[in-house]
């Protein structure tokens, strides 16, 4: 455990924590993108980097951003006027939060078991996983693809009805 | 003598490096590049803003800046100066952390993304296994500092403003990621080292660039396209657009932290350029095989100024969009044509060599460019010109 661990789950930690705790909800989701960015600085060190960059690509560039424009399409994002840049909910946040962690945290450690135990580190190259993808695990990934297909179909017809409804 | 001209910035840092104990030579080694992109691309900023209003200016038919030193090349540092000594204002209901913290987000994820790019032989800072897959993720980090911007600012325009850009560069970047996939596909590596590798043989003297192939010249189109609109330059500059937005996400920006923004979106151009040159124009390669004693990094500059150039001349020539047009350019032409050059790719992967590939992939892709572009036309319903004149 390096110094530089130490400094990136600080950071990671404080960016979740503020997530939670703030009280505007722009800056929560900001905070939010703090942790991501650290989750991502996590994985570069344990050398994972395909993971890493795709963390960033994904979490920073899509979801921060769909969260964002959703809070700002809600009108969430007008700050409250009475002072204090915490949330008053703080604590039930809080709750929720450590209760998701505890629920997974409790996942990962029943699954312990079934895994081998110290194994040296694998390398794993970007071309290695984009051959597991074609290859053993084409199956889910068409599925994925499937899904995610629908999703967007999906969506677009709900703007079209929508706007079928207003001519 | 050739092989010092063409490493000398490498001989210069090791020079440099070697001068300082053995313990601290790898962290020098990384601080001097650094302090070597850090300082050069800004001056080189500072030079094509000279370029740039000169350029618009001689396309416009007046003279552009021509009154601190010999033709106007002092007018940065004029430039500068003003923009450290103006006012710093921020508004009074802004948001003063995100306020404060979104140019400078902007700026450092910017010059993050030059540190895959191999400027010349053996010119790059890391020379990552995924280095493309890095430039993307940084690059799709600026633009929450362009929605913090906007956001920060409590103001009408710069909200609007950012929203715009927001949506222009998700838009956007999906056609981005997709033209850069397909020379991922025929070089078989996401490292930007090996893909100029790829790139950097000839037969009868003329390079195997990605851009003299049917796949590789649609793609440098859609990326060009691409790059144009996720730099936010005209004619796809609406999130900034004066005439309606005052001057979109940075409105609220004054004095030293407005230069920064400035300087973030012209780093992004030579960025993104330098990528388009990686990635088609085959980097640091020279153009002719008898000109390959031309030090790689000249070649690579000259490739960045010339897109520059290129993207002054758009700026200079077209029209602004409309948000509608905008949109459906993005995902009803730009966005098929793209996955199409994807199969058109691997076509052309698996045909072997030969004159038949040409004619095949040539013939699909200009199909497809004619058949979208009639049926978009076709759509619009474009009838009669009509005039009106003023009473």
């Amino acid at each position: 455990m390096s110094f530089a661990f130490y400094l990136v789950s600080a950071l990671t930690v404080a960016g979740a924590l503020a997530a939670v705790l703030l009280k505007n909800t722009v800056h929560c989701a900001l905070a939010l993108t703090v942790a991501f960015a650290g989750l991502a600085l996590l994985f570069l060190q344990l050398d994972a980097q395909f993971a890493g960059f795709a963390q960033i690509l994904v979490y920073i560039g899509a979801v921060a951003i769909l969260v964002v424009f959703a809070i700002l399409l809600t009108r969430g994002s007008e700050t409250p006027k009475d002072g204090g840049i915490f949330s008053r909910t703080w604590l039930a946040g809080l709750a929720v939060a450590a209760a998701v962690f505890a629920m997974l945290g409790w996942a990962v450690l029943q699954s312990e078991p079934g895994l081998p135990r110290a194994t040296p580190a694998p390398t794993v190259t970007v071309g290695e996983i984009g051959v597991a993808l074609m290859g053993r695990y084409v199956l889910p990934l068409e599925i994925v693809a499937l899904l995610l297909t629908a999703a967007l179909i999906g969506a677009v017809i709900v703007a079209m009805h929508e706007k079928e409804g207003t001519k | 003598m050739f092989e010092t001209a063409d490493q000398i910035f490498v001989l210069l840092k090791h020079w440099l490096v070697g001068l300082l104990p053995m313990a601290l030579q790898p962290v020098a080694g990384v601080v001097v590049s650094v302090a070597a992109i850090v300082c050069f691309f800004p001056a080189l900023f500072a030079l094509t803003t000279v370029f740039e209003r000169k350029g618009l200016g001689r396309i416009q038919n007046r003279i552009g800046p021509n009154r601190t030193g010999p033709f106007g090349i002092l007018q940065p540092v004029a430039d500068g100066i003003k923009s450290l000594t103006k006012e710093d204002i921020v508004p009074l209901s802004a948001d003063g952390a995100v306020h404060f913290l979104a140019p400078l987000v902007l700026v450092v994820t910017v010059f993050m993304g030059f540190a895959v790019l191999p400027m010349g032989r053996n010119m790059v800072l890391v020379d990552m296994d995924a280095g493309l897959l890095f430039y993307f993720a940084i690059g799709a980090s600026t633009e929450l500092s362009v929605f913090m911007a906007g956001w920060s600012s409590r103001n009408k325009y710069s909200l609007m403003g950012a929203m715009r850009a927001v949506a222009q560069m998700i838009s956007y970047e999906v056609a981005l990621l997709l033209s850069s996939v397909a020379v991922v596909m025929i070089s078989g590596s996401l490292s930007l080292t090996k893909i100029v590798e790829a790139q950097n043989h000839y037969s009868f003297g003329l390079p195997h660039w990605y851009i003299f192939t049917p796949w590789g010249f649609a793609g440098f189109v859609m990326y060009a396209i691409a790059t144009t609109a996720e730099t936010n330059r005209s004619p796809f500059d609406l999130p900034e657009g004066e005439s309606e937005l005052v001057a979109g996400y940075h409105t609220e920006y004054s004095g030293f932290k407005f230069a920064l923004f400035f300087l973030g979106e012209y780093l992004a151009m030579f960025s993104i350029s330098g990528l388009g040159t990686t990635l088609f124009l085959g980097g640091w390669s020279a153009p002719f095989s008898f000109l390959t004693w031309v030090p790689s990094w000249f070649w690579f500059f000259s490739k960045l100024m010339l897109s520059i150039f290129v993207f002054i001349w758009l700026r200079g020539t077209l029209p602004r969009l409309r948000q509608d047009q905008l949109m459906n350019f993005a995902w009803k032409f730009v966005l098929p044509m793209c996955l199409l050059n994807l199969l058109v790719a691997g076509l052309w992967r698996f045909m072997g060599d030969g004159w038949l590939r040409w004619v095949i992939c040539s013939a699909i892709l200009v199909a497809a460019y004619v058949g979208l572009g009639w049926e978009e036309m076709r759509r619009m319903h474009i009838g009669a010109r009509s005039y009106r004149y003023a009473e």
